[in-house]
C-alpha cells in the first residue's frame, strides 16, 4: 500500500522535492504540496483504492504525510 | 432590524429607483441616488487609504484568457466563470446562425472561444504586473473594476455583475500579514462609522465539487480568509461586503514575484464590494437618504 501511496503522490503531489527523499512521517505540504494538489491526490487515491472520502475526512491533516494517507485509507478499506 | 425576504427587499430597491430591473437576475441597473452613495463610500475608502501610497491601476473588465488560465481560477469555480465567445465565422454560416437565432434554436455551435473572459475578480490583471523583484517595501496597487459570477439569483446582494475597490499587497509573509490586519480594522472602523454594524468573521470561498469541500476546510483552517459581515437580510446570514484573501506564495509562484532578498513574495488582496455596502447603508438606515441619521450623513456628504 505504501508503495502505492507513493507513486500517486510521485505523479499528483507536484513535491518540490523527490518523494523518495521523504519518509513516511514528512510532512507533505512543507514539501510542496499545494491545496489544489492535495486534491488531485485525494480523486487519485479514491480511483486507485476504489474508495471515496467522505465530508469529514476531506480536510489537510488526513493528507498531511504518507503515514497519515495510509491510516485514512485503511480506515475506508477496512470493511471491504 | 427584522429580517426581510430577497424578494421584498429587492421591490422595496425597485420602488425607491435605488435599482432598475433589466429581466435577467443579477444584472439590474442603478440609479442616481444609489450611485451617489456608492461613489462616496468609495471616496471615504480613499481618504483612508490616502497616507498608504498606492500604485493606481485601472483595467477593462476583461482579462487575457492565458492569464485566467494561469490562476487556477476555472480550477476552483468553474461554475462562476464567463468566459467570452464570439463569430468568426463565414457569411453562410453567419446566415445558419441566424436562422437558428430567429427560429429560437441553441446557436452556439457558432461561436468560438476568444482570447478573453470576463474579470472574475478586480485584482487578477495586476499580479502579471508584479513580475520581478519588487522592492524593499514590497509594493501595493489599488484597483477598482466590474466584475462577472455567473450565479443568477433574485436576491439583491448576489449580482452578476458588480463593482470591487481592491487592493493587492506583495511583499514579504509579515510586510503582508501585517497590511492584512491593517485593514480588517480600519475597514471595520470604516464601516461603522457609517452605522453598520460590521463583524469580522473567517470565511471560506465556494469552491467547486468534492474537491471544493476540501480547498473549503483548508482556507478555514489556515484562516486564509477573512470577511466582513453586516446584517442585510437576516441577521442569522448576514451579508459580506468586504473580504480579504490571503495567497501565501500562490501568486508570487504563479507570476514569478520576487522579494527583494530573492524569496517568492506572498501576495494578499482585500475587495469592497461596492453595491453591497451600499445596499446595506439602504437596508440600514432606510431606503430615503435625506431621512439617514445626522452622524451618518455628516460622514458621507461632509
Ligand atoms: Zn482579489
Amino acid at each position: 500500500m505504501i508503495e502505492n501511496i507513493r507513486n500517486i503522490l510521485k505523479e499528483h503531489a507536484r513535491l518540490s522535492a523527490d518523494i523518495s527523499t521523504l519518509s513516511d512521517t514528512s510532512d507533505l505540504y512543507q514539501a510542496g504540496m499545494t491545496s489544489h494538489a492535495s486534491v488531485n491526490v485525494m480523486l487519485a487515491l479514491e480511483a486507485s483504492f476504489d474508495v471515496e472520502f467522505p465530508d469529514r475526512m476531506l480536510k489537510r491533516t488526513v493528507f498531511q504525510s504518507v503515514s497519515a494517507i495510509r491510516e485514512a485509507v485503511e480506515e475506508l478499506t477496512a470493511g471491504k | 432590524m427584522t429580517d426581510i425576504s430577497a424578494q421584498d427587499f429587492h421591490d422595496a430597491l425597485v420602488a425607491h429607483k435605488l435599482i432598475i430591473p433589466v429581466g435577467v437576475p443579477g444584472a439590474f441597473g442603478r440609479g442616481p441616488v444609489f450611485e451617489d452613495v456608492l461613489r462616496r463610500f468609495g471616496d471615504l475608502v480613499s481618504e483612508a487609504a490616502k497616507g498608504d501610497v498606492a500604485e493606481h491601476m485601472l483595467f477593462p473588465p476583461i482579462i487575457d484568457r492565458r492569464v485566467f488560465e494561469k490562476s487556477d481560477y476555472l480550477e476552483s469555480f468553474p461554475q462562476l466563470a464567463g468566459t467570452i465567445f464570439s463569430f468568426s465565422g463565414n457569411d453562410a454560416q453567419h446566415r445558419e446562425m441566424m436562422n437558428c437565432v430567429h427560429e429560437h434554436k441553441p446557436w452556439a455551435q457558432y461561436q468560438s472561444m476568444t482570447d478573453v473572459v470576463l474579470a472574475p475578480a478586480a485584482c487578477y490583471p495586476i499580479y502579471p504586473q508584479l513580475t520581478g523583484t519588487l522592492p524593499e517595501d514590497g509594493r501595493l496597487v489599488d484597483v477598482q473594476n466590474w466584475v462577472f459570477r455567473h450565479e443568477p439569483s433574485p436576491e439583491p446582494t448576489r449580482m452578476q455583475s458588480f463593482r470591487i475597490r481592491e487592493m493587492v499587497r506583495a511583499g514579504r509573509p509579515e510586510q503582508v500579514a501585517d497590511w492584512r490586519d491593517m485593514w480588517l480594522e480600519r475597514g471595520l472602523a470604516l464601516l461603522r462609522r457609517l452605522g453598520l454594524p460590521a463583524e469580522p468573521e473567517t470565511a471560506s470561498d465556494p469552491f467547486f465539487g468534492r474537491g471544493g469541500r476540501m480547498l473549503a476546510a483548508n482556507q478555514r483552517m489556515q484562516k486564509l480568509k477573512f470577511e466582513v459581515v453586516v446584517p442585510v437580510l437576516s441577521a442569522a446570514k448576514p451579508t459580506a461586503v468586504c473580504s480579504f484573501n490571503y495567497h501565501q506564495d500562490h501568486f508570487g509562484l504563479l507570476f514569478d514575484i520576487k522579494t527583494a532578498d530573492g524569496q517568492v513574495a506572498h501576495t494578499a488582496c482585500l475587495g469592497f464590494g461596492l453595491e453591497r455596502v451600499t445596499m446595506a447603508l439602504f437596508r440600514v438606515h432606510g431606503y430615503v437618504t435625506a431621512e439617514w441619521p445626522a452622524e451618518v450623513r455628516k460622514v458621507l456628504w461632509p
